[in-house]
């Protein structure tokens, strides 16, 4: 079984047309590899149906806006991979 | 229809009790300003309306689904196909499943028939986002009522 940042790399690259070598777990959706909202909307509705979750986008959005968390803490894929497990895990428990 | 000020649903006919589905119509007229330029001597329904109407079929939805609490705004058109030409005169049945709902967004496969022919579809992704200040809301309950939309279930005022 691929891993989870495995998963949302093949995810970003096939879905952004972005080479899948320059995607690392260090990488910053939006500030690193150029990804506007809308495709992260696609982004987000491949996650949600790889992993059977939903990415509560809007509650991190409003989060950012409101200077309550960082880009970095839900963007950096590495962290977004730990949401995801986080998520997947709230599901099955 | 009236294709000329974005009126493109007719009536809600239906939305199944699960709210996945929605069938709407709409009588493309035989008089609009649109066919002056398309084309002249040759009117043919748009293209680009044709999706309209299946982005205002699934709005209803999406609508129906939050209860009138945020509003879908057409984001993405994938995969549209159009069939075949679209004449004044013919009734659209207008139909939208919904493929995911996600936290801010929709996804939908929508379709249009004609006499049970399909003759358009497409993959169509809505934000979904609070209303914005103004009248927007109020004008949309409006045209709700004169589209058959059942406001009285979909809202909890």
């Amino acid at each position: 079984m691929s891993s989870t940042f495995e998963t949302v790399a093949n995810i970003i690259a096939e879905t952004c047309d972005i080479p899948r070598d320059t995607i690392t777990q260090e990488s910053h959706a939006i500030d690193d590899l150029g990804i506007d909202s809308l495709d992260f909307l696609d982004i987000a509705f491949a996650i949600d149906k790889a992993f059977g979750i939903k990415l509560p986008l809007e509650q991190w959005t409003q989060e950012v806006n409101d200077g309550k968390a960082t880009t970095e803490q839900y963007f950096v894929l590495k962290n977004l991979c730990a949401r995801i497990d986080e998520l997947v895990a709230a599901k099955t428990a | 229809m009236r294709p000329e000020v974005f009126k493109m649903i007719d009536r809600v006919v239906s939305i199944d009790p699960g709210l996945e589905t929605i069938h709407c119509q709409g009588l493309v007229p035989h008089e609009s300003s649109i066919f002056d330029g398309h084309f002249p001597g040759h009117p043919i329904m748009p293209g680009v309306l044709l999706i309209e109407a299946m982005a205002q079929t699934t709005g209803w939805l999406v609508l129906a689904r939050n209860r009138f609490d945020k509003m879908p705004f057409l984001a993405t058109v994938k995969e549209a196909k159009l069939r075949t030409f679209v004449l004044p005169g013919q009734n659209l049945d207008l139909y939208s499943h919904i493929q995911h709902e996600g936290s801010g967004f929709v996804v939908a496969h929508t379709k249009a028939l004609l006499d049970g022919k399909p003759i358009c579809n497409a993959e169509l992704v809505f934000r979904v986002l609070p209303w914005p200040e103004g009248k927007m809301k109020d004008v949309v309950l409006k045209v709700a009522g004169h589209v058959e939309f059942p406001v009285a279930d979909f809202t909890d005022a």
